[in-house]
């Protein structure tokens, strides 16, 4: 039965979709990372602008605005790569479970273990496929051949990559397709078991059977992980995820339930951007 | 006409011409010195004709003919050489004569028209000997104990046999003086050392002393028996010689111990010659050189080249990969870098000779002084590393091209995509992890290719070398088997510094020149075939990362 209510307000009904998830509260997850006033400059330029959002565990959150919004900038700051960046100055907190990620005793190796990211484009290692998904094992020192073997097993199954690649797993990860070394990426990520993972945009280099395969393993790894996910694509957002957050010039300007955001926006620049009045 | 500008085409032509200009050059170069000093290893006929120069006796000669021009007769007649008003130039021709010994000098110059009755006879025979040069002439006699064993048409086939027994002692001998005798010597001056040592610290008690001069005797026991030894091959060695006439009629006696080879080249097939000019050649790359560098082979510069160059890069490549890490990687991007960068390009462009002499005075004098002072008192006065070295010439070398392996080094990581670099960080890699699993391995071509750009640099300086190490001469080969076998202290040959001391301060320089050729063209060789090996490597590592780029 067609709901009314149901439909979103840009033409995307969501029930053919295939989503199956009930609407949600906020207020009953439990909350795996929250920001207080985060501001983020690149030199004199304010990226980010008192963001204050708490993103549920186990749980599918994505992250949607036009480009040069900050989405991406948010993302980096949960796993500290924008340590990297130089000029970069950043404000505020941002706590991981309770505990803030920016303390000086935090071990960042340590903090990024913990969560894991997914790039725009694909970045497989020039080794084997097999040494991809063992880099992150082998720099935690395991050193028991079989347990290794199993872990690598079971992150390309996790990311649906092991059927297509067994037999050759001692081949250069280089040699395989867009879509497979994006999945290839996942599994490599997930293979040391981080609590959260980040995805920048991780279909938008691939063609649409790639996306759909990737979207199709989000589906499946949000039984046990925390994921959150930058994408330009709106359907691809309301596809996948539960939450949904609207970002615009740096600062969050909605989030909440997905079905809601798309259906029954609360800002007026939210509907704006959904309906496609907005570059 | 602006059409023609427009289409391009002017400048494809532009392209191509001096691309083709540069292969001309390069191609050229390599024919040059390869016809020239190749062409020295080919056993030429030998010239025997009647030179009758107006209002002086004729003379008989023999030799190679080695260079022909043709001269202006007005020059001639300054020299009071007169020819008919019609005669304007007049061709003459440069004769290898030999036998130095006999006549005082190797090679004339003779006057085309006044050669008459010229002839290729079969008799021929030419000598390579171990000193004196070449000798031309005819063979006589084969004398044992100097008493005649063959005669005239005989005498040929007997000289041959008895060169193989000669050659076969001369073998042995060489290996008793060099090798054996060699060791020996290196072990009592051990053990000379080790007398001085004890001394030095105090601890020449007799118990000690009497240890060593017993083990001094064990040698000299050793010594006295291969000297024995010695004295009967030699007695051996000097029992034949011949009896040979040369082209004025004189004739000398020469022992079969000084001739290396005889042949009679009038006399050869085309593939007797053939395989007497690999066997030749073969000498050239492969025995030591004779004769103030004049004759004989190269082998120890080609040695010593190749080792040197192995050596520098074994330092040069660390040092330079570790140096670009940190300037890339580690040091804050500022003022401060970029004066570092620009300092470095610079040191490329400094005259190599100044390396040279910072070389001797920090590499030899201080710091090797100083390696004496602390490590080998025992031999004070005489200098171990506080002397010039194949070590020292190898690090000099080693600065000189350093700053080729940090350019490329440093070019090399800036290529390596950021993804990659965040790929590894993501997975919880610190930054050492990061660069030491996968920015380093990554940019390994790019380190090879600094250190091509270094043996390039490297195999070719001579300049700093002659302050740092090089000799004309060196007694040994920096590499032997004596125990610790690998001897950076030693002097070494080297082939630029050989070609220089051939070709410019050989007392014999007509009979040097093809030489010079026959070595530059071998050094190019050495540098080519180092450059192959390190592009096959890197061209090999390539192939591992291809698909990244772009």
């Amino acid at each position: 039965m067609a709901n009314e209510s149901q439909t979103l307000t840009h033409g995307i009904n969501l029930e053919a979709l295939g989503r199956t998830h009930a609407n949600r509260r906020i207020e009953e997850e439990t909350i795996c990372i929250k920001t207080s006033q985060l501001n983020l400059f690149y030199g004199e330029k304010q990226a980010l602008r008192d963001i204050n959002i708490a993103l549920p565990e186990k749980r599918v959150s994505a992250f949607i605005g036009p480009s040069g919004c900050g989405k991406s900038t948010l993302l980096r700051c949960f796993n500290r790569m924008n340590d990297l960046v130089e000029s970069c100055r950043i404000e505020g907190k941002l706590e991981l479970y309770g505990n803030d990620i920016f303390s000086k005793k935090v071990d960042v190796a340590e903090l990024r273990r913990r969560v894991g990211m997914v790039f725009q484009k694909p970045n497989p290692f020039p080794k084997s496929i097999y040494e991809n998904v063992a880099y992150g094992l082998r720099l935690q020192a395991t050193r028991n051949k079989r347990e290794m073997d199993e872990v690598v097993e079971r992150s390309l199954r996790g990311a649906a990559l092991w059927d297509e690649v067994k037999d050759r797993l001692h081949d250069s990860a280089l040699g395989l397709s867009g879509g497979q070394q994006q999945r290839l990426v996942i599994a490599r990520a997930i293979a040391i078991e981080p609590e959260v993972l980040l995805l920048d945009e991780p279909a938008s280099a691939l063609d649409p059977i790639s996306t759909l395969k990737i979207e199709e393993l989000i589906s499946e790894l949000k039984d046990n992980y925390t994921i959150i996910i930058v994408t330009h694509n709106m359907q691809q957002a309301a596809r996948v995820s539960d939450y949904t957050a609207f970002m615009y010039m740096g600062e969050m300007i909605e989030f909440g339930d997905t079905d809601e955001i798309f259906t029954n926006p609360k800002k007026q620049q939210t509907e704006d951007y959904i309906t496609g009045r907005y570059g | 006409m602006r059409n023609w500008f427009k289409s391009g085409d002017p400048w494809i032509w532009l392209n191509a011409a001096a691309v083709s200009v540069s292969l001309i050059i390069v191609v050229g170069l390599l024919v040059l010195i390869g016809v020239r000093g190749l062409s020295h290893f080919w056993p030429a006929r030998v010239m025997q004709a009647d030179y009758a120069v107006p209002d002086s006796a004729v003379t008989r000669v023999i030799g190679e003919v080695h260079d022909s021009e043709q001269v202006s007769a007005e020059r001639l007649q300054q020299t009071g050489v007169h020819f008919g008003p019609d005669v304007k130039v007049i061709k003459r021709i440069l004769l290898k004569t030999g036998n130095r010994d006999v006549i005082g000098g190797d090679f004339r110059w003779l006057l085309w028209p006044y050669l008459a009755d010229i002839q290729y006879p079969q008799g021929i025979v030419v000598l390579e000997r171990r000193e004196w040069g070449n000798f031309y002439g005819y063979l006589k006699q084969v004398q044992e104990n100097q008493s005649v064993v063959a005669q005239d048409d005989k005498a040929w086939g007997a000289l041959q046999e008895r060169l193989e027994r000669v050659e076969h002692l001369y073998e042995e001998i060489r290996d008793i003086e060099k090798i054996r005798i060699g060791e020996l010597n290196f072990k009592l001056e051990g053990l000379r050392l080790e007398e001085r040592r004890l001394e030095l610290h105090q601890r020449n008690t007799p118990e000690n002393l009497r240890s060593i001069e017993q083990e001094r005797k064990v040698l000299q026991a050793d010594y006295a028996v291969l000297q024995k030894k010695l004295n009967d091959l030699y007695v051996d060695i000097n029992r034949d010689s011949l009896v040979a006439q040369v082209m004025d009629g004189r004739t000398v006696t020469i022992p079969l111990s000084k001739v290396v080879r005889a042949y009679q080249p009038n006399a050869m097939s085309v593939f007797a010659r053939t395989a007497m000019y690999f066997e030749k050649l073969w000498e050239f790359v492969s025995d030591e050189p004779r004769e103030a560098n004049t004759e004989g082979g190269i082998f120890p510069a080609i040695f010593g080249t190749v080792m040197m160059v192995l050596i520098m890069s074994i330092l040069v490549t660390p040092f330079g990969v570790i140096a670009a890490v940190y300037l890339k990687e580690y040091a804050r991007q500022g003022v401060l870098t970029r004066t570092i960068r620009i300092a470095v390009n610079n040191l490329a462009g400094v005259p190599s000779i100044v390396y040279g002499v910072f070389g001797l005075g920090f590499f030899v004098y201080f710091l090797g002084g100083n390696i004496d002072q602390l490590f080998f008192p025992e031999a004070l006065p005489a200098p171990t590393f506080g002397t010039p070295g194949i070590l020292w010439s190898s690090l000099t070398l080693a600065i000189l091209t350093v700053p080729v392996v940090i350019v490329a080094t440093e070019e090399g990581l800036s290529r390596i995509p950021r993804a990659i670099r965040e790929g590894s960080l993501a997975l919880g890699a610190t930054k050492a992890e990061t660069l030491w699993r996968t920015v380093l391995p990554m940019a390994t071509p790019a380190m090879m290719t600094g250190m091509i750009l270094a043996v390039a640099r490297a195999a070719g300086e001579v300049a700093p070398l002659m302050l740092v190490g090089v000799v004309k001469l060196a007694p040994s080969l920096p590499l032997d088997g004596n125990f610790p076998f690998l001897h950076l202290d030693r002097k070494f040959m080297h082939l630029g510094f050989h070609i220089y001391d051939v070709g410019f301060q050989s007392p014999n320089v007509e009979a040097a020149r093809p030489l010079v050729y026959a070595t530059a063209f071998l050094l190019v060789l050495v540098i080519v075939a180092l450059n192959i090996a390190a592009i096959w490597i890197r061209n090999r590592l390539r192939e591992k990362y291809r698909g990244l780029e772009g």
